[in-house]
């Protein structure tokens, strides 16, 4: 058991390919992560990067075409097998005519050794609603319940694919409380999001995937300064696109016609040199890159970015 | 493993028997036709010239009825747990393949021995009196001439919509009862070839042992076994391409 326990998640080569009604659908292209234990990664990326695609072969629900899974020094079987794996899968409703308790405890008793049914309630706040039928509950609290479902096993590693989409900011602020209930308890976390700030709140390490390939991994300080990065557009015809990539803090720059457009690794720095050197700009707009630009950004760089994390 | 398997099979009961819809429909369904039947004829006691009493004869009819529908009802209530995503949910447990067959084996079953209990009831009220010995055999041959149903029901449930597995229920059990002499003895005729390949003849036929009726002979053996061969391999393929196992 110890040497398993020190072994961790490693995703080595993984690679699935759909068939498409246009082609073949590269999923996943040959994907490489290894997780530590008690690390909290995010899996970064926008809708259709390969995120739930590379969750569901880690979970041992797809076979992969390609590459190995290893969890903690197992098959994905053999890890849910002893309950060392718990996942709350990206779609899925609740069985009905059953009391959310009364769920919690069929499931409970499927796993070797799963948590006291009651601290689960509690640890996920449905401790009020350990009585209703599961079809009574609102969306917020069937989420909750499939989070306690997730943990019913008393898993090492949990596996979150997308966990707060049908939440509220009260069910996410509580939500990510838990988490951090579980975290300082050692546990392994995943999770799978579109949203930079919630992984940059929650994760010590952000894997940002798009088209099935990972882009970059790394601490998530360093993920947001790459996705972070600012575009200040102008007009401001005449000046040469070298000359205003020489501006402190420009990283790139664009010219269409009479517009121009900076990509700043340091936002602040180019605006005041801009005006200072060309006072001629007008029509100044400083936007956000949002997190489907920086991947297009990314993806266009030769074998993608890997940061040493 | 064993026990935490039964535990499972316990809730799968819990939620039958909650589910007040299905409950209804399941029971009360085959009473309501009893009696809407047998009523209105509870003084007959020749159906024909069979020598057979009208509330007994329908009683063993409606018997085969509604233990063929319980056992495929379990086919409902898997199309229905695919189509919420809950299969999927079950495949990152440990609960083994073996322990979800017994589940819904045993709560099929459990259904339909309360369709039986329910219409020996009827029956009885309306004069229906058989010596105990013929009641066991009866009891006896028709769960085993189940099994196959139970198969049935677990393929479907793994194969059909949740939409399109209620109308093919409905439609098949009405098909096979009918081709299998629930309603009326198919006697000659090529029907009469084609109903005695059909499990739900030999299902029949075991419920006319109430009737004076022999057990199976070794066609029924034969046959029987075939069809449980055959369904069982289809439930087992169609639950293994619904839950690729990695």
């Amino acid at each position: 058991m110890e040497a398993h326990a020190a072994a961790g998640i490693e995703l080595s080569g993984l690679t699935k390919t759909f068939r498409g009604p246009n082609g073949p659908i590269h999923a996943v292209r040959s994907v490489d992560v290894e997780i530590r234990h008690g690390e909290t990664v995010a899996l970064l990326g926008p809708n259709g990067a390969g995120k739930s695609t590379t969750i569901d072969m880690l979970l041992g629900l797809l076979p992969p075409d390609d590459g190995t899974v290893s969890v903690f020094g197992r098959t994905p079987r053999e890890a849910i097998a002893a309950g060392a794996v718990g996942a709350m899968l990206q779609t899925g409703e609740l069985i009905r005519d059953l009391s959310v308790r009364e769920l919690l405890e069929m499931m409970a008793s499927l796993f070797p050794s799963p948590l006291v049914v009651d601290d689960v309630l509690e640890l996920t706040g449905i401790a009020d609603v350990a009585d209703q039928r599961t079809q009574k509950l609102s969306g917020g609290q069937t989420q909750r319940v499939r989070f306690a479902i997730a943990l019913a096993s008393d898993p090492e590693l949990l596996v979150l694919d997308e966990p707060t989409v049908a939440m509220d900011v009260e069910g996410r602020r509580g939500f990510w409380q838990s988490m951090r209930e579980l975290t300082s308890r050692g546990k392994t976390i995943l999770f799978a999001t579109h949203y930079m700030e919630e992984a940059d709140a929650n994760a010590d390490r952000a894997v940002l995937m798009a088209h099935g390939r990972i882009v970059a991994d790394g601490p998530t300080t360093e993920i947001k300064g790459m996705v972070g990065s600012r575009t200040i557009r102008a007009t401001l015809p005449g000046v040469e696109v070298a000359a205003l990539e020489a501006l402190p803090g420009v990283a790139g720059a664009d010219r269409r016609g009479e517009a121009v457009s900076l990509n700043c690794s340091d936002s602040d720095a180019a605006i005041r040199a801009l005006v200072q050197h060309y006072p001629d700009a007008r029509d100044i707009e400083i936007s956000g890159a949002g997190l489907e630009q920086a991947f297009l950004q990314l993806t266009s760089e030769p074998e993608g970015v890997a940061v040493a994390g | 493993m064993s026990g935490a398997g039964l535990t499972y099979t316990r809730f799968e009961l819990l939620r039958i028997v909650r589910n007040r819809r299905f409950f209804i429909l399941a029971l009360v369904f085959p009473v309501v036709l009893y009696f809407l039947i047998a009523g209105p004829n509870h003084d007959v006691k020749s159906l024909g010239d069979t020598g057979i009493s009208a509330p007994l004869y329908y009683m063993v009819g409606l018997i085969s009825f509604g233990t063929m529908s319980a056992m495929l009802s379990s086919g409902a209530r898997i199309a229905t747990e695919r189509s919420v995503g809950w299969n999927r949910q079950l495949r990152i447990t440990p609960l083994s393949a073996r322990a979800y067959f017994r589940a819904k084996v045993v709560t099929a079953y459990l259904v339909a021995g309360l369709t039986i209990v329910v219409l020996y009831v009827c029956g009885a009220t309306l004069g229906v009196s058989l010596p105990a010995g013929r009641w066991l055999a009866m009891t006896g041959l028709l769960l085993i001439g189940l099994i196959p149903f139970a198969a049935l029901g677990i393929a479907m449930g793994h194969v059909l919509t949740a939409d399109s597995v209620g109308p093919a229920i409905g439609g098949g059990v009405g098909l096979l009862a009918f081709l299998g002499g629930t309603w009326f003895p198919i006697t000659s005729g090529a029907l009469h070839g084609i109903a005695q390949a059909l499990p739900s003849y030999w299902l029949v036929q075991a419920s006319h042992i109430a009737l004076g009726g022999s057990a199976w002979g070794v066609t029924g053996w034969l046959v029987m076994a075939g069809w449980t061969v055959v369904l069982g391999t289809l439930a087992v393929l169609a639950f293994r391409r619904d839950t690729k196992r990695v």
